[in-house]
């Protein structure tokens, strides 16, 4: 998608994609990168165990971020710390600062239920409660406190809308969102975080759970989420990665401790990584 | 190829085996309760009339009916369950989640409650006697009687109901909280509501192991078998009436089968009653897929 250029939900649908977005109001363009969560000097331990030691990161407005990287070197931890799951894990201790739209998250005045509203997240396997696929939607809203009916239902459909599922589930949104297929349920769910109206979206690989093709529809739907918000996506598909993420961050073990070892352009940590193990890892000869 | 057919026939004879065993099992467990089913029928079907179902007892009980009986065993129910719900729950919630399975407070509580599910009823019956009837002035009554009961079912409330929150997967919490949702309003919306079905198999497992009870009222609800004016009125419940009609009372024997065969009856009904109550809900919530 040539992001220069203002996209409207006309020129997507001629695409011969079935989503239909509504307005888009793109974010500013990739080439002109303008930080909305800054990460600096992130520490994170559980117990005794370093999980993260010392990143320091930028996520721009409106783009997506891949971050990439073998297992257990600190990119799932990295996505909780952003928006304060992290705070549920007990002996979990995070030193480093992250700002949230140059508003520290851990501060005493920071509100950490707003932060969540704000930095929503999708899990690896879709979470749908065992409720009907209109409470799922309707339950964070109300807690949020939207009670109106009507706006709820509004709200719902249009988030359904964006993810291209309310043409598959308008007639039955009163059945068990368990029923729904799991493409349908990970969809769901990206739905019922975007129904908060979040800035910010965290992924944790959305589509490893899904069968090629779900993956491919969630894969669309992600680019398709671009610019209206911004998206950090963990995944362990390195062509995924290449095909949605304007940036990618490259994470890897280093004795026994997440470091972040190159970050950039998406194209640039493809194409030309100035790291050796950055290469090796895209090459497929380690990792 | 020997070695082959003897394991083949071992694996046949096994397998017979464990199915003969675990129908016998089964069928052992049927027996038993249609034993105790046909001889209450056999010994109180004859017996039993709408009028046995709502007169006071007379002459010991050997003539009249149970309807005292029945109102005073539903007000001490009501009583233990209205005082052990709320408790047993809301300890529930917080054992399981509030406080993590390793923390000292939480097996300071389920120890404790262990403990209170092994002692004996007839101690509970004195602790009610002592506690609620002398120390507190509520007599011989309903109410004291009800709050004994309450005490016993405890353990057995929170036990289940903690097992049933347990049963919730985290992951619902932890995208709950993704969600920005509090923890109180993921226990109200999520929690609880899925937890429905072991919440209601406890409160059956509890009002089962009340109505049986007859030690710990004897000595707080007392046996008088006159209509309860009040909840401090002395009240005699259908299984004391069982006891006491058997044992106490020559030619007793036809209203004790009869007031057994209603109080079998009673706890079917409520079972069945309660199971599809259950089952509705959680369809209309399409909690079941």
């Amino acid at each position: 998608m040539n992001l220069n250029k203002p996209v409207t939900a006309q020129a997507i649908s001629d695409k011969g994609s079935s989503f239909t977005l509504g307005p888009l109001q793109m974010g500013p363009v990739c080439c002109d990168p303008q930080p909305v969560i800054e990460v600096e000097n992130l520490s994170l331990r559980y117990g005794d165990k370093t999980a993260l030691d010392k990143v320091t990161l930028d996520i721009y407005r409106g783009c997506i971020t891949a971050l990439i990287g073998p297992s257990g070197c600190g990119k799932t931890s990295f996505l909780s710390a952003i928006n304060r799951l992290t705070d549920l894990i007990p002996n979990c201790v995070i030193g480093g600062r992250i700002r949230v739209d140059g508003q520290d998250i851990h501060t005493a005045e920071s509100n950490v239920q707003t932060l969540r509203r704000k930095v929503g997240m999708v899990f690896q396997k879709p979470i749908p409660f065992p409720l009907s696929i209109r409470r799922n939607l309707s339950l964070p809203l109300r807690e949020q406190g939207v009670t109106r009916r009507s706006e709820i239902d509004a709200i719902s459909e249009q988030v359904l809308r964006d993810v291209g599922l309310w043409d598959e589930v308008c007639d039955r949104l009163d059945t068990a969102a368990l029923n729904l297929s799991g493409g349908q349920q990970q969809r769901l769910c990206i739905a019922r975080a975007l129904a908060l109206n979040p800035q910010i979206l965290l992924m944790d690989e959305p589509c490893s759970a899904l069968d090629p093709i779900a993956s491919g529809v969630v894969e669309d739907l992600i680019s398709h989420l671009r610019g209206r918000y911004t998206i950090v996506i963990v995944t362990h598909n390195l062509a995924q990665a290449r095909r949605i993420a304007n940036y990618a961050a490259f994470f890897w073990v280093k004795e026994r401790a997440g470091h972040l070892v190159e970050f950039g352009r998406c194209q640039h940590i493809f194409e030309s990584p100035t790291h050796q193990l950055t290469a090796a890892y895209i090459s497929g000869a380690r990792g | 190829m020997l070695k082959i057919n003897a394991m083949r026939w071992r694996h046949f004879y096994l397998d017979r085996l464990v199915q003969i065993f675990v129908y016998l099992a089964v069928l052992t467990i049927c027996a038993v309760f249609l034993w105790i089913l046909i001889d209450l029928l056999r010994g109180g079907f004859a017996h039993l009339s709408w009028n046995f179902l709502i007169e006071s007892p007379r002459d010991a009980g050997r003539a009249g009916g149970i309807g005292s009986i029945l109102v005073s065993t539903i007000l001490i129910l009501l009583v233990a369950l209205g005082a052990a719900l709320p408790l047993a729950w809301t300890t529930a919630a917080l054992l399981a989640e509030y406080v993590s399975t390793t923390s000292k407070f939480g097996i300071v509580v389920r120890y404790s409650l262990q403990v209170l599910a092994g002692v004996p009823s007839i101690v509970f019956g004195l602790f009610g006697n002592a506690f609620f009837s002398i120390y507190l002035g509520l007599g011989f009554s309903i109410l004291s009687g009800g709050l004994t009961l309450a005490c016993m079912l405890l353990p057995i409330l929170v036990s289940t109901a903690e097992a049933g929150l347990r049963a919730v997967p985290d992951s619902y919490r932890l995208s709950a909280t993704a969600l920005g949702m509090s923890r109180a309003a993921t226990l109200i919306h999520l929690s609880l509501p899925i937890a429905v079905p072991t919440l209601a198999a406890g409160l059956l497992l509890g009002i089962g192991r009340a109505v049986a009870e007859t030690a710990a009222l004897l000595f707080t609800s007392g046996y008088v078998d006159r209509m309860p004016g009040s909840l401090l009125d002395s009240g005699r419940t259908l299984a004391l009436h069982i006891f006491d009609l058997s044992m106490n009372v020559p030619g007793g024997d036809a209203p004790a089968y009869a007031s057994a065969l209603v109080l079998v009856a009673m706890l079917l009904c409520i079972n069945i009653f309660a199971m599809k109550l259950v089952q509705d809900w959680q369809r209309r919530r399409t909690i079941l897929e």
